[in-house]
């Protein structure tokens, strides 16, 4: 059977005419493509899946249809996974085909356009962190810290123990990726507790001990609170021998302390909040460190050469710490990554340049603050709850039920996350500043 | 085909860096926001205007090879064309959620990912999928994680992963990584399982198998019927890696083939961008037996519509939350698009254009019949000089020196979106480059946007920043 233009109906997207199709069986030497299958009768599978082709217009109009399924609502959420308002340039941009559906750079002459981006990217979170090694890209933060974790274990081989210590406050999903990539290694993991949404330095002063390979503390932490004794927790880490990691983001990195200036051996977090936009969790890990764990580095590295003709051109680089050359001795399984994201954001940043980021991160916390005050106004609510300054989110107490609460505010129009039976929590940014006044009368509506 | 790759030069670089265009460095001044001490005192970070940006990224773009300028044949990688209208639909402002609204407010989001649960069970004869592994080796770490899991509940510890010398390199390291040691199989003489070295390797110690089938010289393995056999006789189970199901769709099932456990590698099979690297997604599909101990949340269907659960023994977490959502939107959109038709025929001309492209190669082809893939052999010249050389022949080469079974191997997988011009063209440039002359070999590529590149002295003096240039001039 065939279509109009001549092409079998099937794939829409194998452009084989009739014709071709005869003069390629001919040269190989078969009847039909069927007989290239060299599969035994025995695990040949002759069913159907019940799926039936569809026509593309109808099927983007299925497939609006079903995503209009979910509820339009203005979202306060947050707790470390944040949208901010995306330039239509990324998106032009990033959705050239060049870009878009290009491979990994294994021939990097043909593919200078994305090595230079992606070097830009890693000289870009270089500048934020103070770090000189960066790589081009984790999944997402859960899984760059992870990897933290395992780079501090293979560093520190000689230690008794094998212990990463963690805030109480981590976000559940790190906290579940980091208990699984630690299983293999044998590692565990100790909770240290916080004071008042800050790290209780004194408590993680007994805590660290020769057993520890690693002290993890994040700023801003999943509650929004901005740490600050970042310097005496590094203390903590190096007078045991351990590495300190710090968990952050690009934003809140363009205004907080530079990491390398408070000690950090190693920065971890999130920077799909630059170029990506909420994407139901999808995210981009981002991985600094210093120069002497260079070659303990997971994932890919892009670095400067010279081509034949001195001029300078980029290639993936160091590549024997990779599986592909290393095996079951690599540094880590990452092979796949988020190039793409990871060049969204470094459009993004680029396109924010270091005034428009500043002032982004300063109004994280300002917008913060002033949504914090607002709702203090109102009867039966506390907000913020720790007594710390804070960036983008803060927890809000409140007398009546806080499920109860949320579910109000969706009725309205509005997605805050609960915590727990009386606690809320409210995240701000450039994406959803504008509806803050709503969700203050909103609020007052409901509580 | 002529092919002339864009170039854009100043001085002794091209297309300069952003820093090199404008860096600034700003004095952060945060009186009345923070105390001073808690932040940093200045910034550097490129400040150039938006047409600025405009012309130094679509530059770069002309500087990168794509799937939508021309063939792209690496062997494994399956770089099939990747429809345009997947991307409208990845965009609808509905699809962008916050992963913790709550699953009232989202169920077209649930609904799709339900949908694609199904969709992919089906395809892999599966009995449940979790979408949550971000790529396909964080696809196999999640796998070997839920045999882990399986093993212990049954009191059963066992110590290694059986993995065929020619597997992927992820296998290795994502076993490794589950804190197994690996036993690494020999092929035999016609490149499949060597069921001898299989028996005697296979003990009570033995989690896992590991096998791609078709495996990476585009080989179907045969004997797959006693190899599950043997493995499950020791209490092993049987995992399959999805990078070659391109080659299989609705012709065989890994379900069906005795493998318990599977990845699926949407970007490759289910045509989602491959984006310089990624994002993809590797999602997992379970037996019956297995799937209590998939990661959470899963996604369900209830008389009161879509929702997230735990299964009971789950493993927890792969990835912060619910995985790459974007690639897999694009993966069900693919899917929805051919339907089984569309997918059967996809990998039959995969696979036929395999086996034509092979057969119009002067190079020598060792094994076959060929699936989606095979390795040619370079014989006495370089792999990685024909590659590129290849390159001035306007096409991008195959994966070179892998799998190293065949010498000077050039592992090729055309994928079902080269029609026969298209695969003469590359027949033309593969059987060029292998007889050019040496000279003509080692200072290929000329039409690239850069000459060869010395990937030694890139390695012996890592460079890694602008900051790090800034030292070294």
């Amino acid at each position: 059977m065939t279509a109009g233009n001549g092409r079998r109906v099937g794939s829409p997207y194998a452009p084989h005419t009739d014709a071709d199709e005869e003069a390629m069986l001919d040269a190989v030497g078969v009847d039909s493509a069927e007989d290239l299958f060299d599969i035994p009768g025995e695990v040949r599978f002759d069913g159907e899946f019940g799926v039936d082709s569809a026509d593309e217009q109808e099927l983007r109009n299925a497939m609006a249809d079903l995503l209009s399924r979910n509820e339009e609502l203005t979202e306060f959420l947050g707790r470390g996974h944040h949208a901010h308002y995306v330039p239509a340039l990324v998106d032009d941009l990033s959705r050239r085909s060049e870009f878009l559906t290009s491979y990994t750079q294994y021939q990097p002459e043909i593919a200078q356009g994305f090595l230079q981006v992606l070097f830009e990217y890693q000289s870009m979170l270089v500048e934020l962190t103070g770090l000189p090694v960066a790589n081009c890209s984790m999944y997402d933060a859960a899984t760059a810290l992870a990897e933290a974790a395992l780079l501090a274990n293979r560093l520190r081989r000689g230690a008794s123990g094998h212990r990463v210590l963690v805030p109480e406050h981590l976000h559940e999903g790190r906290l579940g990726v980091l208990e699984n990539y630690l299983d293999g290694a044998e590692m565990e993991i100790g909770e240290y507790p916080m004071d008042d949404g800050a790290v209780d330095v004194e408590t993680l002063a007994d805590l660290v001990d020769d057993e520890t390979v690693m002290v993890y503390a994040e700023t801003p932490t999943v509650r929004g609170v901005i740490e600050e004794r970042l310097a005496d927790i590094s203390d903590l880490a190096h007078d045991n021998d351990a590495l300190f990691c710090i968990g952050s983001d690009l934003v809140a990195l363009a205004l907080l302390e530079e990491p390398a200036s408070v000690g950090a051996d190693v920065v971890v977090g999130e920077a799909g909040a630059l170029g990506l936009g909420t994407a139901y969790g999808m995210g981009l890990g981002i991985f600094a460190t210093r120069e002497e764990y260079l070659r303990q580095v997971p994932g890919r590295l892009v670095g400067v050469s010279e081509d034949s003709a001195d001029m300078r051109a980029f290639t993936l680089t160091l590549q024997t710490r990779e599986q592909h050359i290393r095996k079951e001795r690599a540094t880590s399984n990452i092979c796949t990554n988020q190039a793409w994201v990871a060049l969204r954001t470094a459009m993004h940043m680029a396109w924010l340049g270091p005034d428009r980021l500043v002032d982004l991160a300063t109004q994280a916390v300002t917008d913060a603050r002033d949504l914090a005050a607002r709702l203090d106004e109102l009867s039966g609510v506390k907000a913020p709850l720790y007594d710390r300054h804070h960036f983008r989110e803060f927890v809000v107490r409140t007398d009546q039920p806080a499920p109860a609460i949320t579910n109000d505010l969706a009725g309205r129009g509005f997605a805050v996350h609960a915590l727990d039976d009386h606690h809320l929590q409210v995240c701000i940014t450039d994406a959803n500043a504008d509806a803050a006044d709503g969700l203050v009368a909103a609020f007052e509506e409901v509580i | 085909m002529n092919f002339d790759q864009a170039r854009f030069s100043r001085d002794d670089e091209y297309e300069p860096l952003l820093s090199e265009k404008d860096s600034t460095t700003v004095e952060v001044d945060s009186e009345g926001v923070l105390p001073d001490d808690l932040t940093r005192d200045e910034l550097t970070l490129p400040a150039l205007s938006e047409p600025q940006l405009a012309r130094h990224y679509t530059r770069l773009s002309q500087m990168n090879y794509s799937v939508e300028l021309g063939p792209y044949p690496l062997g494994s990688c399956t770089m099939k064309y990747n429809p345009s209208f997947t991307e409208d639909v990845a965009a609808d402002p509905n699809a962008g959620v916050h992963p913790d609204r709550s699953d009232r407010t989202i169920q077209g989001t649930l609904g799709l990912l339900h949908g694609l649960q199904e969709y992919l069970a089906d395809i892999g004869g599966m009995d449940a999928v979790t979408l949550q592994p971000p790529a396909g080796a964080a696809g196999e770490f999640t796998g070997i994680l839920v045999a882990k899991a399986y093993h212990e509940s049954r009191g059963d510890d066992r110590s290694e992963i059986i993995i065929p010398s020619s597997a992927h390199g992820t296998n290795f390291a994502s076993a490794a990584m589950a804190g197994y040691d690996v036993v690494e199989l020999p092929s035999d003489d016609d490149g499949r399982v060597d069921m001898e070295a299989l028996d005697a390797a296979v003990s009570e110690e033995t989690a896992a198998l590991m096998l791609t089938n078709p495996n990476t010289l585009g080989l179907f393995e045969r004997d797959i019927v006693d190899i599950a056999e043997l493995v499950h006789d020791a209490g092993g189970l049987l995992y399959y890696d999805g990078a070659n199901l391109n080659a299989l769709l609705g012709r065989a099932r890994p379900g069906d083939m005795g493998f318990d456990i599977m990845h699926y590698n949407v970007h490759k099979t289910f045509a989602t961008p491959h984006g310089g690297g990624g994002p993809g997604a590797g999602p997992v599909g379970v037996v019956e037996e297995l799937a209590e101990f998939l990661p959470s949340p899963m996604v369900r269907e209830t008389a009161a519509g879509y929702e997230q659960y735990e299964p009971e023994s789950s493993i927890g977490k792969v990835h912060g939350f619910a995985g790459n959502w974007l690639v897999l939107v694009k993966a069900y959109a693919y899917i929805a698009r051919l339907g089984d038709a569309g997918l059967a025929d996809a990998s039959a001309k995969a696979v036929l254009n395999a086996n034509y492209l092979a057969s119009q190669l002067d190079l020598d082809v060792p094994y076959g019949p060929f699936h989606h893939e095979f390795a040619a052999t370079s014989g006495d010249r370089d792999a990685a000089d024909v590659a590129k050389r290849m390159l001035d022949y306007g096409v991008h080469p195959p994966t070179t020196k892998w799998p190293e079974l065949v010498s000077q191997a050039m592992l090729t997988e055309p994928t079902e979106v080269e029609d026969k011009a298209s695969l003469d063209d590359l027949a033309h440039a593969f059987n060029a480059a292998y007889a050019d002359s040496d000279e003509a070999l080692e200072t290929a590529p000329s039409k690239t946007s850069a000459r060869r590149i010395d990937q030694v002295s890139a390695a012996r003096n890592p460079r890694l920043s602008w900051r790090a240039l800034g030292d070294d001039e």
